[in-house]
């Protein structure tokens, strides 16, 4: 679950980073956390927290060419579309939607998480899909 | 919406992922706890291991999930499947179960017996191979001789079971006794010692 919201937050290769992140920051918290966490929630908080970082790197980051190859081939082990049509929305509304629609979270954690209100949330992962299946028809069903 | 372009399970990507946690929790210092599993003719066993030596080895019969919760409560939680670490000990175990072997030379964390019970197992590792002795008698050795049933109980808990060779202590009458995998576990390790 993580690595798929990590994906549709940051896109294929930058996501192993932040699950990586994500899962060591976990280890380290893990036995401070109080049994009634709702781990599924915390590790969605932390991956946040972690694919801001990365965000951040990346942006200081100097393309590192070795790097492209590995990444590359990354970048094909799943649908591309998709990521190209949740690269295009608002980052509020990529948000609710990976932490609502992959994640499972409630609009209340998901605005604590990213801030804002409820209503906000909830709004944002409308806006989000609704746009989605405008620049995405893929083989939609659902 | 449809998100079925991302899968729900990549193994290949979680397969280098887990690797890639397994060593940079090594480098930190947060693996506090590898396991792997073995399969060997007494059923999967599970094997755990902490930075000091080897922690514990499961029966299926006690249940791999349980012993790793177990693990979870009185060592730490910072568990991961990490072979690496138990490889030596996996490669033993199969010379053993192949006849090939007569001694385990690993390193033991027995840290989930107590005072007790550690006496009991580190005079069982004295039982040579293919020996055996009677609950009175490990009870004698380790200087308690009216400790036949905490002899037997140490017996039942041992955390390290086959590694430290509980399976050589039975009953005085010769009858085989309890076992913590099952009798017929136990049944099994002493006939290929006696081959």
């Amino acid at each position: 679950m993580v690595l798929r919201v990590c994906r549709a937050v940051l896109g294929p290769s930058d996501a192993e980073d932040a699950w990586s992140e994500t899962f060591l920051a976990a280890l380290k918290a893990y036995p401070g956390l109080s049994p009634d966490t709702n781990v599924e929630a915390w590790l969605v908080t932390v991956a946040h927290r972690k694919a801001i970082d990365v965000r951040r790197a990346d942006a200081r980051r100097p393309v590192a060419v070795a790097e492209v190859p590995e990444r590359a081939a990354r970048v094909r082990e799943w649908h591309g579309d998709l990521w190209t049509a949740l690269r295009e929305l608002p980052h509020k509304q990529r948000l609710a939607v990976a932490y609502h629609h992959l994640a499972g979270l409630p609009y209340r954690e998901i605005a604590a998480i990213t801030g804002g209100t409820e209503d906000a949330a909830r709004r944002a992962a409308a806006d989000g899909i609704k746009r989605l299946r405008a620049t995405y028809p893929g083989e939609d069903t659902a | 919406m449809n998100f079925d372009a991302l899968p729900l399970r990549d193994d290949a990507a979680q397969r280098r992922l887990h690797a890639r946690l397994v060593a940079d929790a090594e480098r930190e210092g947060l693996l506090d706890i590898s396991y792997r599993t073995v399969d060997t003719p007494v059923g999967s066993l599970l094997l755990a291991a902490t930075p000091v030596g080897l922690v514990r080895v499961a029966y299926e019969s006690v249940g791999h999930d349980a012993a790793l919760a177990h693990l979870a409560e009185e060592v730490s939680p910072r568990i991961l499947n990490a072979p690496g670490r138990l490889d030596g000990t996996a490669r033993q175990l199969d010379e053993y179960f192949a006849g090939r072997r007569t001694a385990f030379d690993v390193p033991l964390d027995l840290r989930l017996a107590t005072d007790f019970r550690r006496s009991v197992l580190t005079h069982l590792r004295d039982i040579g191979y293919g020996r055996t002795e009677s609950y009175a008698q490990v009870a004698e050795a380790v200087g308690n001789p009216r400790a036949v049933r905490a002899v037997g109980s140490a017996c039942a808990t041992n955390p390290v079971p086959v590694v430290v060779p509980c399976h050589r202590v039975i009953k005085s009458d010769g009858t085989l006794g309890r076992y913590t995998g099952s009798a017929h576990a136990k049944e099994t390790l002493l006939s290929l010692e006696a081959a």
